[in-house]
C-alpha cells in the first residue's frame, strides 16, 4: 500500500511536473496562457494509439513520430494564431480554449468518445516489498526525471537557455541586446509543446486515452503552476509533486476519493495562496506588488 | 405638451442620433414582440435561454472586463445561485419569486468570499484561483449525492409561472432591467453613479486609483458583489426555467463559455456580451437540429471564434460600431457615420480625409 502510494504519486507528480513546466515556460517567456497545452498531450497519445494499432508501426518510431507531429502542430498554431494577437492577452487565452475545443472535437469525430488503452512499452513488473510495480511505472518516473534534468541543463547551461531567461526577465532589454525575441518565442513554444508531447507519450499506456483526457490534467497543472509560483521552474516541479501525491493519497485512502481528489488539490492551492500570494517559490516583482 | 417636447428632444438626441442605441432599442422591441409572431415553445425557449446566458456573460464583463479582476470560474456564482434556488424550492417549497432573490443573495455572499483572495492576487493568479472554486464545489456535490442529487442534479423544480408566455416575459423583463442597471453601473460617463469611472480607474492603474483617494478594496468587493448578484439571478432563472439544477452548471467549460461569448461580442461593453450570446447560442442550437451540424457544431463554433478573434481581436460589436459611429474630435460626442459635421458643435468629423 505504502509503496503503491509512493510510486503512483511519483508517476502522477512527474507527469504533472513535465506538463506544468512546459505550461509555465511559455507563460513566463511569451505571456501566453496556453489552455490548449494539455490538448497537445492528448494529440500525442492519440497519435501513438493510431500509429501502433491501425498502422502497426513499431513503438519507438511511433513515439518519435508522434512527438514530432505534435511539435509541428504546436508551431503551426503559434505562427497562425498566437503570434498575430500576442498583444491582446485575454484574446490569446480564448483562442487557446477554442483551439483545445477544436482538437477535442476532431479527435471525437475520428476516434469516437470511448476510452481505450495502449499496450505498455515495458512489459512485466517487479516485486517491491509485496506490491507489484510494473516496469511502465518505473519507466515513466525515470523519463520524467530525465526530461526535467535535461530542461534544467538547457535553461541554465546553454546560450539558448540564457537567451530564453533574458527574454523572460525583460523583453525589451533582451531585444536591445540583440536577441531575436520572436524567434525565442517560437523556440519556447516548440519546447513547451514537445514537453507536453513527451508527457503524453510516457503516460499514454498508464492512463486511458480519450478525447476528454485533457481537462483533468489541465486543472491540476494550472493549480501546480500557481502553487509553485508562476515563472519558477523549480516551484512548478514542487507544486506538481505536491498535487500528484495529494491526488494519489486521497484516491487511495478516502472513500469516494476519486471525486474528491481534484477538489482537495485545488483547496490546497487556494489555502497556500491565501497565506503566500506569490506561490511557494514565486518572486514578486516590484511593479506587481500592491 | 412642453413635457412631450422635452421627452421627444431627449429621445431624439439620446437615442435616435446614436446608431448603437437605435439598434439596442430595436432589439428590445423585437424581444418583447416575439410572442406576437410565434408561440412555438422551441423558439421561445432558445430566446429565453439566450437572455439568461447573456445576463451571465454581462455579469462576467462587469467584474473582469470593467474592473480587470480576471475571473475564470464565473460558473461558481451561477451554480451556487442555481443550487440554492433549487434546494429551497424542493425542500422548503418556496415559490420562484422567493428562491431567485435568495439564490442571488447566496451568490453575492460567495462573490464576497471569492473577493477575499482577490484583494491579494492579481492578473492570471487571480484567474487561476477563481477557476478552482467551482471545481472544488462540484467535487463536494458528488460526495453528498443524497442531498444534492449527485451527477443527475435536482429535478422537479417548479416552473417560473404556469404559462409559457408569462415565463418568457418574466425572463425578458428581468434581463432588460438587469442589463440596464449593469450598463449604468459601469458607464464611465454616467452622471448618476460614480462607480463606472472608478472601476475603469482600478482596471487601468490600481495604484494611481489608490493614490487618488479611492478605496480600491471597497470597490473591488462591490464589483464582486454586483457581478455575483446578476450571475445569481441568471442562475436562479435558469434553474426555474429548465426545472433542473445540474452539476454541469459548475463545469470548467461553462465558466469559459461566459468568457467566449463576451470576448466574441466585445469585452468592456455590456452590450458586447449580449450580442455575443444572441449570435453564438442560437447558432449552436440551430446547428444541433441539422443532420451534419450535430457532430460538427463545436468545430464550427471553434473556427468562428478563432477567425473572429484573429480579424477583430476587440470583438464583433466594437468592430461594427467603429464603422457605424464617428466620435467628434472636438467635443467627443457620438455621431452617425453618414454625417460630415458634428451634430452638436459643427466641427468637421474626418478632417484627414479632405
Amino acid at each position: 500500500m505504502l509503496v503503491n502510494i509512493l510510486i503512483n504519486g511519483l508517476v502522477a507528480g512527474g507527469t504533472y511536473a513535465v506538463l506544468a513546466v512546459g505550461f509555465s515556460l511559455i507563460f513566463g517567456v511569451a505571456k501566453i496562457l496556453n489552455m490548449a497545452h494539455t490538448a497537445f498531450y492528448m494529440i500525442t497519445a492519440f497519435f501513438i494509439l493510431y500509429a501502433t494499432t491501425t498502422l502497426s508501426i513499431p513503438l519507438p518510431v511511433a513515439i518519435l513520430a508522434a512527438i514530432i507531429v505534435t511539435t509541428i502542430i504546436g508551431i503551426i498554431s503559434y505562427k497562425l494564431l498566437f503570434d498575430r494577437i500576442k498583444q491582446h492577452e485575454t484574446a490569446v487565452m480564448i483562442i487557446s480554449v477554442a483551439l483545445a475545443m477544436l482538437f477535442q472535437e476532431v479527435l471525437l469525430l475520428t476516434f469516437g468518445g470511448h476510452y481505450r488503452g495502449i499496450p505498455p512499452f515495458a512489459k512485466g513488473f517487479v516485486d517491491i516489498s509485496g506490491s507489484r510495480i510494473s516496469y511502465q511505472h518505473l519507466f515513466a518516473i525515470g523519463t520524467s526525471g530525465l526530461i526535467l534534468l535535461g530542461l534544467w541543463l538547457l535553461l541554465s547551461k546553454t546560450r539558448l537557455g540564457n537567451a530564453i531567461r533574458a527574454v523572460a526577465q525583460d523583453r525589451e532589454v533582451a531585444n536591445l541586446m540583440g536577441i531575436n525575441v520572436n524567434r525565442i518565442f517560437m523556440i519556447v513554444m516548440a519546447i513547451s509543446v514537445s514537453l507536453a508531447g513527451l508527457a503524453g507519450a510516457v503516460v499514454a499506456p498508464i492512463y486511458m486515452v480519450g478525447p476528454l483526457m485533457w481537462i483533468q490534467p489541465l486543472t491540476i497543472i494550472l493549480a501546480a503552476v500557481v502553487l509553485g509560483g508562476l515563472g519558477s521552474i523549480g516551484g512548478c516541479v514542487a507544486g506538481a509533486l505536491i498535487l500528484g501525491y495529494t491526488e494519489t493519497i486521497v484516491t487511495f485512502l478516502v472513500p469516494g476519493g476519486a471525486f474528491l481528489s481534484g477538489a482537495v488539490s485545488l483547496s490546497i492551492m487556494v489555502l497556500v495562496l491565501l497565506i503566500r500570494p506569490e506561490g511557494l517559490f514565486g518572486v514578486i516583482f516590484e511593479e506587481e506588488r500592491l | 405638451m412642453s413635457y412631450f417636447y422635452l421627452w421627444y428632444g431627449w429621445f431624439k438626441g439620446g437615442i435616435l442620433a446614436i446608431p448603437g442605441r437605435v439598434i439596442a432599442l430595436c432589439f428590445f422591441i423585437c424581444l418583447l414582440s416575439v410572442p406576437l409572431f410565434t408561440q412555438d415553445p422551441y423558439y421561445l425557449r432558445i430566446i429565453a435561454l439566450a437572455a439568461i446566458f447573456s445576463l451571465f456573460a454581462a455579469s462576467w464583463d462587469v467584474l473582469s472586463g470593467f474592473t480587470g479582476q480576471l475571473n475564470l470560474g464565473h460558473a461558481l456564482f451561477f451554480g451556487v445561485a442555481g443550487y440554492t434556488a433549487g434546494l429551497l424550492n424542493i425542500y422548503l417549497d418556496m415559490p420562484p419569486w422567493v428562491t431567485i432573490p435568495c439564490g442571488a443573495v447566496a451568490a453575492v455572499f460567495v462573490g464576497l468570499m471569492a473577493g477575499i483572495p482577490a484583494l491579494r492576487l492579481r492578473g492570471f493568479y487571480l484567474g487561476l484561483v477563481t477557476l478552482s472554486f467551482p471545481l472544488i464545489l462540484s467535487g463536494l456535490l458528488f460526495v453528498f449525492p443524497e442531498f444534492t442529487g449527485g451527477e443527475l442534479g435536482i429535478s422537479g423544480i417548479k416552473k417560473l409561472s404556469s404559462s409559457r408566455i408569462m415565463s418568457y416575459y418574466i425572463v425578458v423583463m428581468l434581463f432588460t432591467v438587469s442589463i440596464f442597471i449593469m450598463w449604468k453601473f459601469t458607464d464611465a460617463k454616467s452622471k448618476m453613479f460614480r462607480t463606472g469611472v472608478i472601476l475603469h480607474a482600478i482596471r487601468e492603474d490600481e495604484i494611481t486609483a489608490r493614490v487618488s483617494g479611492i478605496s480600491t478594496t471597497k470597490y473591488k468587493m462591490l464589483a464582486f458583489g454586483m457581478s455575483g448578484f446578476f450571475a445569481g439571478i441568471a442562475g436562479g432563472l435558469y434553474v426555474h426555467f429548465m426545472r433542473i439544477a445540474a452539476p454541469s452548471t459548475l463545469d470548467l467549460f461553462f465558466s469559459f463559455q461566459a468568457i467566449l461569448w463576451t470576448i466574441f461580442g466585445g469585452i468592456t461593453t455590456i452590450y458586447g456580451a449580449v450580442v455575443g450570446v444572441f449570435i453564438l447560442f442560437p447558432l449552436l442550437e440551430i446547428l444541433a437540429c441539422t443532420e451534419w451540424g450535430g457532430h460538427l457544431r463545436f468545430i464550427i463554433l471553434a473556427l468562428i471564434l478563432i477567425l473572429t478573434l484573429l480579424f477583430m481581436p476587440e470583438g464583433i460589436t466594437v468592430w461594427v460600431l467603429d464603422r457605424l459611429e464617428v466620435k467628434c474630435p472636438r467635443c467627443k460626442i457620438v455621431n452617425v457615420f453618414t454625417r460630415k459635421k458634428c451634430r452638436a458643435c459643427r466641427a468637421v468629423l474626418r478632417p484627414e480625409e479632405k
